[in-house]
Order: structure tokens, then sequence, then C-alpha cells
């Protein structure tokens, strides 16, 4: 099974604390925690775009492309990127290039994103919001589909020039992309991803670890239906969580309260409080914040309702110190990594 | 409580328009309550076949024409900006519960919106001759199954229905309680804006008591505008 982790450069100034952290230290603390992460054995290191005050990033693949400069082995991806409020051609430019800069450890997660600052940005209209991004995701898999046949492409939509007889430079390594889709759980995305054919994988941001299995049940009957190879498509999970020897639940609560305070205001849903934060942390529910046993458990007990292939934690909401996030990058490599791989080498021992 | 029980759940048919989050998750709780269900999506019903055996096991994927004909209760769970793709002719005189809100981010500009009291009569005046209710819309779709209770546990959540049309409240009051909540007579369905996105109603989680009281604040504060803006003579 995979681990990694993943961030939006969140540049809060710091809830507890009230520091504050410039952007070029945010990018020098980003690139740090790839190195490690790559060090201690992790499999995967994600970079997602916001457009807003609060993230340093909005510019993924720069990012990303001084990650893989810097690492060895962890594959490098988006996490995700806003496919709506761009041109698939150029993004599919982008991640080639940074496949070939980084041995073919590229990945490119496409999504609708959480926020829409980046449709006035980019003129795109929210009244779109569902026909733009059917039409780019369409176009970002015919793209990778003629690289992958090292043919030229014709197309033609509605959101962007038509494309006669065109092939688009470079290709990646082994003129292949690993393409993933994000969702928050729209049954319907679950239809288009197993459709499509791409790996798919779940915000599980809150509420049960249960909550999601329906929906990869979905993801597979239907990709399976659509004539795919269901086992050769993968499931991954996206949350939030924080690994620490001891207090990781402590430490993580006054930087997810002040992210989720802002949330509730700005979408109108309950307000978060310390009771709905400890049902989240219990054993069941879907905060991985705890020690490195606690966090292993319950990724282990997510996989027996999803099955996944993947798990990834967002750990700096809100600015977590730096120091912090460093030592649970570190602690989910070198302690629950083992623990998930040993229980999972047993479980298949049972099996055989 | 025995009056708004009356209909039995084993003879009822809800027809749900909408397969999404809210409508799958309505389902399933409508189907452990022992409701037979129907379920349509914009499409072919064999085009949401698959979804409905998996998140919904046991509610059968029809059109919308026959899930409009069929159903004693029709429930509206399609994305807001939608609303205009509901057939009047198919839910004239049917009982309809409105469970829609609307979100900027998925429905693009609504200016209509600006006209109606609530999102509800924006929608009502579409569908002019259902009997229309509303409710559902204030509890996320994965609360409907973690905070269900059955009828008298301490910590059974209150949601609150509004509807102009006594039978259609009596029986989307019923069919809330059926699904695990203490179902609130809200009054008139205008009423429904006080547990729209943004309220206190819509933003917290209450027992029957303190939806009760919300209710009323949100009444008494409505009322005040009102007499601020009438003329003074």
């Amino acid at each position: 099974m995979e681990l990694g982790v993943y961030s939006f450069g969140d540049v809060h100034r710091n809830p507890v604390t009230g520091a504050e952290v410039s952007g070029q230290q945010r990018m020098a603390d980003l690139l740090e925690r790839a190195r490690l992460a790559d060090d201690v054995g992790l499999d995967y290191f994600g970079i997602g775009e916001h457009h807003r005050a609060d993230f340093a990033v909005s510019s993924i693949v720069p990012v990303l492309a001084a990650a893989a400069a810097q690492t060895r082995n962890i594959k490098v991806g988006s996490a995700v990127t806003v496919l709506s409020t761009e041109d698939p051609v150029r993004v599919y430019q982008q991640f080639a290039t940074l496949d070939l800069l980084s041995g073919g450890r590229a990945e490119l997660t496409a999504g609708r994103g959480s926020f829409i600052e980046s449709y006035p940005l980019f003129g795109a209209d929210l009244n779109d919001y569902e026909a733009l991004y059917e039409e780019k995701i369409q176009l970002l898999l015919a793209l990778n589909d003629a690289g992958r046949r090292e043919e030229p492409i014709t197309w033609r939509g509605k959101f962007r020039p038509a494309l006669d007889d065109a092939t688009i430079y470079p290709r990646p390594v082994d003129n292949n992309l690993d393409i993933w889709i994000a969702t928050g759980g729209t049954p319907a995305s679950s239809v288009r991803a197993a459709r499509l054919g791409t790996n798919v994988i779940y915000a599980l941001l809150g509420g049960a670890v249960s909550n999601f299995a329906r929906h990869a049940q979905l993801f597979r009957a239907e990709a399976e239906q659509a004539g795919h190879d269901a086992n050769a498509l993968k499931v991954g999970v996206s949350a939030v969580g924080l690994v620490a020897k001891s207090g990781a639940q402590e430490t993580f609560y006054p930087y997810w309260r002040h992210l989720m305070d802002g949330l509730s205001r700005e979408r109108g849903f309950s307000q978060p409080n310390r009771i709905s934060y400890d049902m989240q942390t219990a054993p069941k529910g879907a905060i991985y914040a705890g020690t490195p046993e606690q966090v292993a458990e319950k990724i282990l007990l997510t996989r027996e309702h999803m099955g996944h292939d993947r798990h990834i934690l967002q750990m700096d909401l809100a600015s977590v110190p730096q120091k912090d996030v460093l030592k649970s990058i570190e602690l989910l490599g070198t302690e629950v990594k083992p623990l998930i791989d040993a229980e999972l080498r047993n479980q298949e021992k049972a099996a055989a | 409580m025995n009056q708004i029980l009356q209909h039995d759940p084993a003879t009822t048919t809800i027809g749900i328009l909408g397969a999404g989050k809210v409508g799958t998750g309505v389902a399933r709780q409508a189907l452990k309550a022992g409701y037979r269900v129907l379920i349509a999506a914009s499409g072919d019903p064999k085009d949401i076949s698959l979804i409905i055996s998996v998140m919904a096991p046991g509610a059968v994927a029809a059109s919308a024409a026959d899930v409009m004909s069929e159903a004693d209760l029709v429930v509206l769970s399609v994305p807001l900006h939608k609303f205009r793709t509901l057939d009047p002719a198919g839910l004239a005189g049917k009982h309809v519960l409105d469970t829609m809100n609307y979100w900027r981010d998925t429905n693009g500009d609504m200016p209509e919106l600006d006209e109606a009291p609530s999102s509800s009569e924006m929608v009502h005046a579409h569908i002019p001759e259902a009997r229309l209710a509303k409710s559902l819309n204030h509890i996320g779709y994965h609360e409907l199954e973690l905070d269900a209770r059955p009828a008298g546990a301490p910590d059974r959540r209150a949601l609150a229905v509004t509807s102009d049309d006594a039978e259609t409240l009596a029986l989307a009051l019923g069919f809330v309680e059926r699904l695990g909540f203490d179902a609130v007579d809200g009054g008139r369905l205008s009423n429904g804006a006080a547990f729209e996105p943004g309220t206190p109603i819509f933003t917290g989680s209450y027992d029957q008591a303190g939806l009760q009281s919300e209710l009323l604040a949100h009444a008494a504060s409505a009322a005040g505008e009102e007499l601020a803006l009438s003329p003074v003579h």
C-alpha cells in the first residue's frame, strides 16, 4: 500500500502563536518535506493549488519540479490540478515535462477544486461548471491516449480552439502520464472516473472512515461493466492528519479548528468544536491524528471499507509548525508504513 | 405524534428525482424505514441501475415519468439550477418534498432567487400545481444516516418541515419521523427561509425544543422587518 503526504502550501498566520510565515520560507519548507518523505521511503508527495491569500501555491508544477530535482524515488503529483480553469493541452505539456525531469515519477490528479477563485481569474464561467470539467477531462485523457499511441490528435470542443491533426510535445516517459480523478463523493463522479478508466482518489475530509465504502464499490463495479480491468485501476484516499509519538491530537486541534471555522463560515455548515473533533479522531472517525499505531490502525480500517491502494495525508493545515510536520512525515515513513506493510503481509498469508 | 405517523411505509412509495449524494442518501434511509423507493436521474434508468444497486440497494431505478406517477411522495434532489427540467404536468396534484439548496459554486448565478422568499418558492413557481413541502435540506447527506435515531432517543435530532398544504405537511412530517428524526412543523412554505444555507438552523444541529425556538426567533425577526418596512402614516 502506498503512503504519502500532500499540501497546498498553507501560509496562514499561526492560530496558536500568531507567527507569520513568508511564501519564500514555505517553499523551502515544502522542499524540505519532499526530501524527508523521499528519505523515509514514502511513495507520494503531492501539491495542490488554491488561489487565495492563505496559501502559497497556485502554480503546482514549478514546486513539483523543484521537489523532483531534490528527490530520487518518490512520486511527485498534483493534488489536485483544477482542470476546469486550465487548458488541458498546456497541462499535458507541463506534466509530460515534469515526468521527463523526474524520470517518470510525475502524476496528475484532475479535479474541479474546492474553491472557485480560479474561475474569474481565468475567464471561466461558473454557469459552465459541469460542462467545462466534462470537456476538459475528456480532452486531457484523449491527449494521453494519442501520446500512448504516438499519434496526432484531432479534436473539437466548446471551450478551447480545435486541434487539427496536432501532435503535442514533449511526450512523457513511456509515452504515458499517470492520471487520477479526485472527487468528494458524488456518485456520478465515481461513475465518470470508472467509465473513463482512470484511477480515482476520494477526499475523505471528516465524517467516518466508512463513509466512502460504497463509492469505492461503485467505482470498481462500474469500471468492470465499462470493460476496464477494475483491479488495474487504483483507488486512493486523501485525508487530514498528523502523526506524533504523543499529543498528535492536541497539537493538531487548533489548526484543524482554525481551518474548519473559516470553511464553515464561508460555506454555511455546522461550526466545528472539540466534540466533533474528538468523534473524528476516535478510531472510526476520518481525522488521522495520533500515534503511529493509531494512524496505522485507522488506515487499515479504512482499507477494510475501501480496499484502497494509496492513502495520503494533509498534515500542515493552517500552518501546523514545520517541526511537527517533519516529525509526522518521518513517523509515517519509519513507523506507520512498516506497521501497515507487516499487517498486510499477515493478511495475505492468512488468505493464502 | 400518532396523527403524523398515519401512513404505513409498507404501502407508501417514495419517488426520488436525482441520484446524487442526497437522492441516494434519502433512498437508503427510506428503505430502512420500510418504504418502497423508486429513483430517477435525468436519462435512461439503465444508466443509473448500477449506481442504485450499490448506493441504495433495494431501490428501483425508474424513469422520471414513472417515479412521478407511482410515488405517494416525490422527493426533489436534483441540483437546484436544473429545477426547470422538472415536469410541471407530472408533478401536478402530487405531494412533493423539496430538499434542494442554492450553492453558487455548483449552481452558478440564479437571479430569479432574488424574487423568492426561499428557493422553494422559486421551484413552486415552476411547478405551481404540485403540493410542495420543504425539508431535509438542512442536514448533511452523511448525517441522514449517522444522526438518525429511534423515536424517543434522548439525542434525537429535529428537522423542520414547511408546507402550505395541510395534507402534504402531515405526510412530510410523518416521512421525516420515519427516517429517524423529530419532525417539527415549521408552518408555511415561505418559513423555509429560516433553514436555508447561512441560517443558524442550517449551520447547527438541534433537538426538538431548540429547533422550535430557533423557528420562533426567525419568525419574530421576519415580522419585525416587515413592520420596519411598512409605511409610516
